[in-house]
């Protein structure tokens, strides 16, 4: 495994700090790692929504955790906007861990202004029905599912 | 005429019209945001019901955001630190319309607040909808981190202008309570509305040189946005947008600004050099 590969690999385990299930790679936040020289690194991410007040924090804990591996002194944390973040940037492994916390992951292949519908993470029932556009963050709503009567939140398609 | 592109801030320094063309955009852009971020805010733990405020809330955090981003752009340019920008500049320094300053109501946050929602979700309705629009006239930018923005930007701004036609559906379409109220907000509104569109004493440079389409053709998508949806919720054209005496776009502002910056600004300004 080369060092770009393993950083990679280092980066699962950064979380996003509001969903402590899902890492920032599964997210599709991070876009490029190089290693400019010898222990330094480079990294591209793309912020999911343009105000969430994680981002700081995000960068952090990806400065923290790169910077205790063996070989890796400096790293650069940028975040750029040449492509936009979509939630279809989310891995399959990210909507797996996603559903695990209790949050449905995003319709596939979105299209702005279609309706759209998340299955229950609990009971994986369609009969769901949307409570709230807006959740506890940004990025969220709040659904109700009508077959096991839980609430639960999902990730806004965009 | 081939149109210029340009693709970084260090590239913009080198055509002064257009950088300050673009930067008079910019400084626009971001105090709309800023200040219509800090009247949602005001509604924490104040809106009619716990969704309510949660969605108020979640929107003037983007609000803010997208606020942030556009101070950045203008700290890339070379216009200062964008905290500061926001923080402590004066009021005639900034160039929001006059619309997003206005209160919430009467009273205060703290002190028996006698805030409108009818007014404050109509407002905030149609700031969203000419701020889609904007961005829509942007994505073509010859600036190209503007452009970006704009595509990031803009599938955010869908959630915003969503909330408020549901809250124009539900007033319009339910008690004549809500209906009256809808009917006065609409008015409120109006006599301002017009001014969103100027883009100040620079606006023809915006255009010709591809930073923004043209304000006209922006003013025709919104106005007609705007009646297909009042005629959808059965609701009257109120007429042809008025605009307030203020120039927000050249820092005429209202007394309420100088308000709200001081409240907004407050923690800031007691030191400025604090690590956030």
């Amino acid at each position: 495994m080369n060092v770009e590969q393993e950083i990679w690999r280092w980066l699962e385990e950064v979380k996003d700090p509001e969903i402590p299930s899902v890492s920032v790679v599964d997210m599709g936040m991070v876009k490029s790692v190089y290693v400019t020289e010898v222990g330094r690194v480079q990294l591209d991410m793309i912020p999911t929504f343009v105000g969430c007040p994680a981002l700081n924090l995000i960068e952090k804990e990806v400065k923290n955790t790169l910077q205790s591996k063996p070989g890796i002194k400096d790293v650069t944390v940028t975040f750029v906007m040449d492509i936009p973040w979509t939630s279809d940037r989310i891995n399959e492994q990210g909507r797996q861990n996603l559903k695990k916390y209790g949050i449905a992951p995003p319709p596939k292949d979105y299209q702005e202004g279609d309706p759209w519908v998340a299955e229950c993470p609990y009971c994986s029932s369609p009969k769901t029905v949307m409570e709230n556009v807006f959740g506890p963050t940004a990025c969220r709503s709040i659904l109700y599912c009508t077959t096991c009567k839980n609430p639960f939140e999902a990730i806004k398609p965009v | 005429m081939n149109k210029m592109m340009i693709q970084t801030a260090k590239d913009a320094q080198g055509h002064a019209d257009f950088k300050d063309a673009l930067v008079s955009l910019l400084f626009q852009l971001a105090d709309d945001n800023f200040i219509v971020g800090y009247r949602g805010s005001e509604w924490l733990g104040l809106a009619p019901h716990l969704e309510a405020d949660v969605a108020f809330c979640s929107i003037a955090q983007d609000h803010t955001g997208h606020a942030a981003l556009f101070y950045q752009l203008l700290e890339d340019l070379g216009q200062g630190k964008a905290d500061d920008l926001a923080h402590l500049r004066e009021a005639q320094a900034f160039k929001n319309a006059i619309l997003v300053e206005r209160p919430n109501g009467k009273g205060d946050y703290i002190v028996n607040p006698q805030y409108d929602w009818g007014y404050a979700v109509i407002r905030q309705y149609y700031f969203d909808l000419f701020e889609m629009v904007r961005l829509q006239a942007l994505k073509q930018s010859s600036y190209e981190p503007l452009a970006q923005a704009a595509e990031k930007l803009s599938r955010e701004k869908y959630y915003h202008v969503l909330h408020g036609q549901t809250w124009l559906k539900q007033m319009a379409l339910t008690t004549d309570e809500a209906k009256q109220r809808l009917h006065k907000a609409l008015q409120q509104v109006w006599q301002d509305l017009d001014e969103l569109f100027d883009m100040g004493p620079l606006g023809e440079d915006l255009t010709k040189y591809g930073i923004i389409e043209s304000r006209d053709l922006i003013r025709q998508r919104f106005i007609s946005k705007a009646k297909e949806d009042l005629a959808s919720v059965n609701m009257n054209w109120p007429g042809e947008p008025s605009r307030p005496k203020e120039k927000g776009r050249e820092g005429e502002h209202t007394s309420d600004l100088d308000t709200a910056l001081e409240n907004i600004s407050e923690v800031y300004r007691q030191d400025p050099a604090a690590n956030w």
